[in-house]
């Protein structure tokens, strides 16, 4: 029988609600299941209610699901808030001598959390741990893994000691006083080693592989786990991390440092790229190559700001006054991230131009096993560079090509002056006035997305080839309309998905293509207005006959995807 | 040799008598003294009639946004630090729209020098009143008078940089001279400029300075280290306005303190495909 679990660990922050669900992931990881977790929390350090989920698998998992098999409560708001969640056969497990005035049916299983912490391990705070142990013991697993995550995490001293007695304390508990039948039974199945890492982390690991040497940024949920990452490796791996005063100096510093020669990003969420906005403008007249991350929350404003929400694409494609190219990318998954960021910077090098690449919260903080990079297929395109020695005359940099991308000269090589301005200018770099040359230079800038475009690879199709109905995303949803294709195809509904992770320049014969061979189509997006729906009606002339959209903050589910699929009858 | 025929540029669009043509010498002249060749230097400037500088000389030239100068500058010397790197802007450029930048950049104490055309007016967009405008300054949008101006001399040595200087458009041996000693200083060397505008200015005229400024450097007493004296020196303004180095002070640049930089700069760093396998297993 396949194997499927969804936990589920609810706390308020400060609880440990995220060391916990990252333990007990990772403790699957190592027994050889697939795992996809995924973290929802508030706007604040200490109180509120967060919670994190852990789906395990036996086969590829990239969406979390609905019910909750396994709850793990730290208090009793998380049961209030969950109860209605749990599926049928599952557990609530909760202190019973902290957690009074349970109401419900059989689902609950009390273990005396604190007490066991304070008696075994010293410290009541350890708890969590406890309750991590216990988790384990419900459904069997291997201690010994969970022993050695919890080294790892801890640290061997006395802390790691001391959480290892609470958490076996929790395991031994349940292993003798759990007697009911339980359908849930996990053991390890295989020594696969496999990365469990987060969107972000695969970013900053992609900068990293394409060698950028220059970060800088301001910190803002969700981006700034790029940026903390980096900074932990920058001594180690010869990067600069430099936070900056506000969001308008970071994309200016990395405008000066791209300019100089080296590879450069920023990350930040909607709010901040709005102040960056004015930098994109000049990365795109000055041809300057930029990558700049935008870990997307629910907006106007500050909106919701520890929440996820895609609906900064349109924003992505028009941002700043004036025309330029940009090319637009939106990771599909976790392995996508990583992939996607060093094809970003490879673009910017190539064309000389900013990239976007559009993440979200969900995709940001959620975790995924990966079965790892293949290093050997990372290039590295740093596009046509000059050559001071090979040139014969005067170092133009904006000169006119037939492509439109001019020859990079770095500041500082003999030989050539390296002029450019935020002003309309001349091939030479040099500001200009007359209606001939700004003529060109716009011809010459927009020109480079004809071949742009050649680079951009075309949106995958999932499942059957022709369909009735076509499913349409973009961006980190692609996991959980997968699985709802899969659910839909089962109950034989002809359902495909067109999954778009490149989405500038738009890659319009194909998605016209696939729209024509459906009878309706649906566009599936974590927004109120449906801009992908907007840009494919723009590129395509097409209209697509149905939106499933949500805006509340919260990522989609495949069982939501189902039911609106079918409320929907597309 | 250098000469100054190494940093003839291109053709000139100020107006004549413009206070800009005097800094524009000192800087020529400051860069050929000190025999450093102009694919070395890197100017950023900002928007205004001062950021159209570096295009009358022959550097390598990154003319940015109104503003932006000094972040952009900042990450070009952190990509380059063989570069020598001057920003240029004007008052609006650098205390209106770029203040922040300005703070932070002599907080970290990046290692360029900063020239600030201080005309106290705005001339490209033709005469309204600037951060640095005098109390009560008439202008089409200040009917009623400038309000109390910045002084940029005093929020910098609050904000402890390095090298705090002013000099005189009108003095081009002085000015070139500090210049100069801002480029060797280790550290942000931010020097700004008395700017006669000949057009919307009608007060701070060439006259009016050459009344007012005197040399610090002609002072027997004056210590620049100390911090409450150069404080009090940058409240000088009116009948007597002092000129050269108002601050200094030795403090760690940002960039020395890169440990990145340590096997030489970042462009000079081969980009190639990370060495990312051990940080792969960290996650399994």
């Amino acid at each position: 029988m396949s194997v499927d679990i969804n936990f589920m660990v609810g706390g308020e922050a400060g609880q440990g609600v995220q060391s916990v669900g990252f333990i007990l992931a990772k403790s699957f990881a190592r027994g050889g299941y697939y795992v996809f977790a995924d973290q929802d929390y508030e706007s604040r350090i200490r109180g509120g209610h967060n919670f994190f989920r852990v789906r395990v698998k036996d086969t590829r998992v990239e969406a979390i699901a609905e019910p909750v098999d396994i709850l793990l409560a730290l208090n009793k708001e998380s049961i209030d808030l969950h109860q209605g969640e749990l599926a049928k056969g599952g557990i609530i497990l909760f202190d019973g001598e902290k957690i009074e005035d349970i109401s419900g049916d059989g689902n609950f299983f009390s273990v005396p959390l604190e007490r066991l912490a304070e008696e075994k391990a010293g410290n009541k705070l350890m708890a969590n741990t406890t309750a991590l142990g216990a988790a384990l013991g419900l459904v069997g697993y291997d201690f010994e893994l969970l022993d050695k995550v919890l080294r790892e995490h801890f640290g061997a001293g006395e802390i790691g000691e001391n959480n290892i007695k609470a958490a076996k304390a929790g395991y031994e508990y349940t292993r003798e006083n759990f007697k009911r039948d339980f359908d849930y039974r996990l053991s390890p199945i295989s020594d696969t080693k496999r990365m469990l890492l987060n969107g972000h982390e695969a970013v900053a690991l992609g900068a990293i592989a394409a060698g950028c040497k220059f970060m800088a940024g301001y910190p803002m949920t969700p981006s700034t786990s790029i940026m903390e990452y980096m900074a932990a490796k920058a001594k180690d791996f010869d990067l600069v991390v430099l936070q900056s005063e506000d969001e308008i100096a970071a994309i200016n510093m990395i405008i000066g440092a791209g300019y100089a020669g080296v590879r450069a990003m920023t990350a930040t969420s909607g709010s901040g790229f709005c102040l960056m906005v004015e930098g994109l403008g000049l990365a795109g007249i000055t041809e300057t190559p930029i990558v700049i991350v935008d870990g997307q929350r629910p907006g106007p404003a500050t909106g919701l700001p520890t929440r996820t929400e895609q609906s900064d694409l349109e924003f992505a494609l028009h941002a700043s006054h004036g025309e330029f190219p940009r090319a637009v990318l939106a990771p599909a998954t976790i392995e996508d991230a990583f992939w996607l960021t060093i094809k970003a910077f490879n673009l910017a090098e190539k064309y000389q131009l900013p990239v976007i690449v559009l993440t979200d919260q969900h995709l940001a903080s959620s975790y995924s096993t990966v079965g790892g990079f293949d290093l050997s297929n990372v290039t590295i395109d740093r596009g046509i560079l000059f050559s001071p020695e090979e040139a014969g005359e005067e170092y133009k940099r904006h000169r006119i090509t037939k492509s439109g991308v001019s020859p990079r000269a770095f500041p500082g090589q003999k030989g050539a002056q390296v002029a450019t301005d935020a002003d309309e200018h001349d091939e030479a770099g040099h500001l200009i006035e007359d209606a001939e040359t700004r003529t060109q230079m716009v011809q010459k800038r927009m020109c480079k997305l004809i071949d742009l475009k050649k680079e951009i690879a075309p949106p995958q199709l999932y499942g059957p080839r022709k369909a009735e109905t076509i499913l349409i995303g973009w961006g980190s949803t692609c996991g959980a309309i997968r699985e709802a294709v899969d659910i839909l195809g089962q109950e034989k509904a002809s359902v495909n998905l067109l999954h778009l992770s490149e989405l500038w320049p738009f890659p319009a014969e194909v998605v016209a293509e696939a729209l024509s061979n459906a009878r309706t189509s649906c566009v599936i997006e974590n927004n109120a207005t449906g801009q992908l729906a907007h840009l494919i009606r723009a590129e395509t002339g097409k209209e697509v006959s149905g939106k499933i959209l949500k805006y509340d903050g919260r990522p989609f589910t495949p069982a939501y995807i189902v039911r609106e699929v079918k409320k929907e009858g597309c | 040799m250098v000469a100054m025929t190494d940093y003839a540029g291109s053709k000139l669009a100020w107006c004549p008598g413009c206070g800009n043509f005097g800094i524009l010498s000192a800087v020529n002249k400051a860069l050929v003294e000190l025999n450093i060749e102009p694919h070395r230097v890197l100017m950023v400037s900002g928007i205004g009639q001062a950021g159209k500088l570096p295009h009358y000389t022959r550097c390598n030239i990154l003319n940015m946004l109104h503003g932006r100068t000094l972040p952009a500058a900042a990450g070009a010397k952190i990509a380059n630090p063989e570069l020598i790197v001057i920003a240029v802007g004007g008052d609006g450029d650098g205390y209106g729209e770029g203040g922040n930048h300005f703070i932070h950049a002599m907080r970290r104490n990046h290692d360029i020098t900063y020239l600030v055309h201080n005309n106290q007016v705005y001339g490209l967009t033709k005469g309204q009143a600037s951060p640095t405008s005098d109390l009560g300054f008439v202008t089409k949008t200040t009917l009623r008078g400038a309000t109390m101006p910045l002084n940029p001399l005093a929020l910098a040595i609050a904000c402890d940089a390095s090298f705090v200087g002013r000099g005189f458009a009108g003095d081009v041996e002085h000015l070139a001279n500090l210049i100069k000693m801002g480029i060797t200083h280790k550290g942000f060397a931010f020097i700004d400029v008395l700017q006669p505008c000949v057009i919307f200015n009608r007060k701070n005229t060439y006259n009016w300075y050459r009344e007012r400024v005197y040399k610090l450097e002609e002072e027997t007493n004056y210590d620049p280290s100390n911090k409450a004296a150069a404080f009090n020196k940058a409240q000088e303004w009116g009948e007597q306005i002092p000129i050269g180095i108002i601050y200094r002070k030795q403090r760690p640049t940002f960039e020395e303190q890169l440990p990145a930089l340590d096997k030489g700069p970042l462009v000079k760093q081969k980009i190639e495909i990370g060495r990312i396998e051990e940080l792969l297993d960290e996650f399994l």
